[in-house]
């Protein structure tokens, strides 16, 4: 590349600019990704409390028969694990055997443990027996304002419709959940929202809600004085805990898994739940139930472990904003045409734009190529990613002159070359300011990948989120805003490197 | 000798509205040709036809007796100069960088393009040490200055000026209108000026084409014009720019 031209300032050359981009972002991202070696079995969890701890457990009594195995925390409720379970993302995850037949079979039916097993079995998964405890559903009050209105079982409610009732978003929409109880019990209650469970919590002790669902093994319950309303019309059918496991689990995984059977009653359950959240780690409640300090995990420094979150949200958001720029720069340029194909192009992105963050993860894990993994978090930062650049690289090559493209044309200069020349680094100011858009788009949006077990900085968000534990959210919240504003600042930088001064006059 | 430009029938119209009625059309070399008329006459669209920013509906045009095609569009562009009321220049490169992009883009040496660049200088009065300057940082004529040394860079066969005074303010104009004159003779340039200034043409053009509504109404030399007007229009024409009545 030859850079030595005559004046100093007039160094930059203008061809080479899109493309040094281009090689600084390759950097960056590489530079971020460090090389992860796959472990054999990867356990999952679901999003709150009970289920890490039981995946925690999983994890390390298969560690103790010197299996290598890898805990994805709190992936999300129970359709994103049974995916991934079945998409094989997973190899194991705790589930209860309520929600299997209501929720994965599908069934009103009271099934046995054995009928139960042989449904699972054709969609190639096992089950171990219960490992000793029946977590069921509840619905729990403050002791005080129980005691005030005097409601002790479920159908006492009916005394009280306006009771301000706050449900966890699962509880809402399941078989076993709101609406068959309310149907069940012939209640009409005005005041219901949707709420987080550990959230859920401290709203119940505040007093801005005053009934919400629970797990009857909530450590919660005994924490905050709570009391259980009586199922006094049998709607809740039996929860016992169980594993769920790939039929293609190797024999040595399912028996260390099965040594956990009835290995927990329902107090054991409730003492580790309590010292998950009283020591805001789960790996702790694990070394509790075991006697023994875990030789994986819980030497993990918190610098260690910001590394760890940083360098995996910067590989999301990075590798998304590459093939953002991949492909929504040649697709600007389409676009800058206009025509029936560009409004194609700028439609879809735009539309894709719209779909909530949320939502669009959510749609992507059952596709077969994804699931609940990386790939699906880079995929769905991608689509949010290509907007900005989509648009910007079509309107800042619409926004060049007709006397200047006729310039370019009547010199002589082939298409290509006119748009490599010429049109590109004309635009490329308002084509950087599109890429700086996406990126920091990606870099707040990938907090969410943590969501389907994807890691990055939101993991310690949604951990903090489940414990209520402030100091773990900022964990997550401090760095990746810090990330936000160095993004912008690096594109600054960027844009008064690269932006030949003849555009900055 | 034939003329260099030679176009046959050539029309075009713009959604239904005539630019240019099938017309012929030569330019002899050597010779400064001069196209001027009221706005919307069709002499920018006729410009724009030969250097093939815009395709004939009609009619042949052709460059020292071959026509042009798609195959061969690019090369006949590079040999011609083409410079338009406002420069064109880029504005992401330097005054150097804006005359020799085709230069470098073809491949030719640097100690070539840095005497070739030094000569242009001097031809067009445009001082070296601006070379250097983006063109927001130049004045307007100093802009056409390097326009006109984009155009000349690689010593085209013809020279297309599209209104390069148009934009500039007396002073300067009479200026580069003097030097104009002087590089057209001292290049023995084949040059179609397009002007509404009729003291422009009759200073500049050795042959003036009068056009009006996509016709050419007359041509010949200012003399042509003003003693032996070929119809009303033209004499309303000459004589509403009264100040060359007495040249």
């Amino acid at each position: 590349m030859n850079l030595v031209h005559h004046e100093g300032h007039e160094v930059h050359e203008e061809s080479l600019r899109l493309p040094f981009v281009f090689f600084v972002l390759f950097v960056v991202t590489f530079f971020s990704a460090p090389a992860e070696a796959a472990p054999n079995v990867i356990v999952g969890s679901k999003k709150f409390t009970e289920s890490y701890v039981l995946g925690e457990i999983a994890q390390r009594s298969l560690e103790n028969a010197h299996i290598a195995v890898e805990h994805r925390q709190g992936m999300g409720g129970t359709i994103i694990v049974w995916q991934a379970l079945r998409g094989g993302q997973i190899d194991i995850y705790p589930e209860y055997t309520g929600t299997i037949a209501q929720e994965i079979l599908k069934t009103d039916e009271r099934l046995s443990i054995q009928q139960v097993r042989e449904a699972l079995q054709t969609f190639g998964v096992g089950m171990t027996d219960p490992i000793g405890f029946n977590n069921t559903y509840a619905l729990v009050m403050r002791r005080d304002r129980a005691q005030k209105l005097g409601v002790r079982k479920i159908s006492d409610l009916q005394n009280h419709l306006d009771l301000k009732i706050g449900l966890t978003h699962e509880f809402l929409d399941r078989h076993d959940g709101w609406q068959p109880l309310t149907a069940h019990y012939q209640l009409h209650p005005t005041n219901v929202i949707g709420i987080d469970h550990a959230i859920g919590y401290a709203a119940l002790k505040s007093g801005s809600i005053d009934v919400k669902d629970a797990y009857s093994t909530d450590a919660k319950i005994a924490e905050f004085d709570l009391v259980t309303l009586e199922d006094d019309r049998q709607f809740f059918p039996r929860y016992d805990a169980v594993f769920l496991f790939r039929s293609s689990l190797s024999a040595e995984a399912v028996a260390a898994l099965r040594k956990l059977e009835g290995a927990i009653d329902e107090q054991k359950m409730i003492t580790l739940n309590a010292e998950a959240e009283r020591t805001k780690n789960y790996s702790a409640a694990a070394n509790s139930f075991f006697g023994t300090r875990s030789t994986y995990n819980s030497g993990e420094t918190f610098s260690h472990k910001l590394w760890r979150w940083t360098s995996r949200h910067l590989e999301l958001a990075g590798f998304s904003l590459l093939l953002a720029i991949v492909f929504g720069v040649p697709f600007g340029i389409i676009a800058s045409r206009g025509g029936v194909i560009g409004h194609v192009i700028l439609g879809f992105a735009g539309v894709v734009q719209t779909i909530p963050s949320l939502a669009l993860l959510a749609l992507l894990v059952p596709l077969p190529f994804f699931g609940i993994s990386p790939r699906t978090a880079i995929a769905a930062l991608f689509l949010y990613g290509l907007l900005p650049i989509v648009r910007n690289t079509a309107t800042g090559l619409q926004e060049i002159s007709v006397p200047l493209r006729e310039s370019a044309t009547a010199l002589g200069l082939e298409p290509f070359a006119r748009l490599r020349k010429i049109y590109l680094p004309i635009a490329a100011r308002t084509i950087l300011a599109g890429i700086k858009t996406s990126a920091v788009i990606n870099v707040g949006t990938a907090t969410l990948a943590a969501l389907i077990g994807a890691g990055g900085l939101g993991e310690p968000i949604l951990s903090g989120l489940n414990l209520n534990d402030h100091a773990t959210i900022l964990q997550g919240a401090v760095p990746a805003a810090v990330l936000a504003l160095l993004v912008q600042w690096m594109f600054d930088l960027l844009d008064r490197v690269l932006i030949p001064k003849g555009l900055r006059l | 000798m034939s003329a260099l430009v030679e176009l046959a029938g050539v029309s075009k119209t713009f959604g239904g509205a005539t630019a240019l009625s099938p017309l012929d059309f030569s330019a002899e070399r050597q010779k400064t040709t001069v196209l001027i008329g009221p706005s919307g006459c069709g002499k920018s669209t006729l410009l724009r036809l030969i250097i093939r920013l815009l395709d004939p509906d009609s009619g042949t045009i052709k460059i020292d007796n071959v026509s042009v095609t798609d195959a061969n569009v690019q090369q006949m562009r590079r040999r011609i100069g083409y410079v338009i009321q406002d420069g064109g220049l880029f504005p992401h490169l330097t005054a150097r960088y804006n005359v020799l992009l085709l230069p470098r883009h073809l491949g030719k040496s640097e100690d070539e393009m840095s005497s070739r660049l030094s000569e242009l200088c001097a031809l067009t009065r445009f001082p070296e040490s601006l070379l250097s300057r983006y063109p927001l940082e130049l004045s307007g004529g100093q802009r056409q200055r390097v326009s006109l040394m984009r155009a000349l860079i690689l010593s085209p066969e013809l020279l297309l000026l599209d209104e390069p005074l148009g934009a500039l303010d007396p002073l300067v104009r009479a200026a580069l209108q003097k030097d104009l004159k002087e590089i057209f003779a001292r290049l023995q340039q084949t040059a179609i000026l397009v002007t509404h200034d009729l003291a422009e043409a009759a200073y500049l053009g050795d042959e003036i084409v009068l056009m009006n509504e996509g016709r050419i109404v007359q041509r010949g030399s200012i003399v042509d014009l003003r003693e032996r007007p070929a119809n009303n229009f033209v004499s309303d024409f000459i004589n509403a720019q009264r100040s060359v009545a007495l040249l």
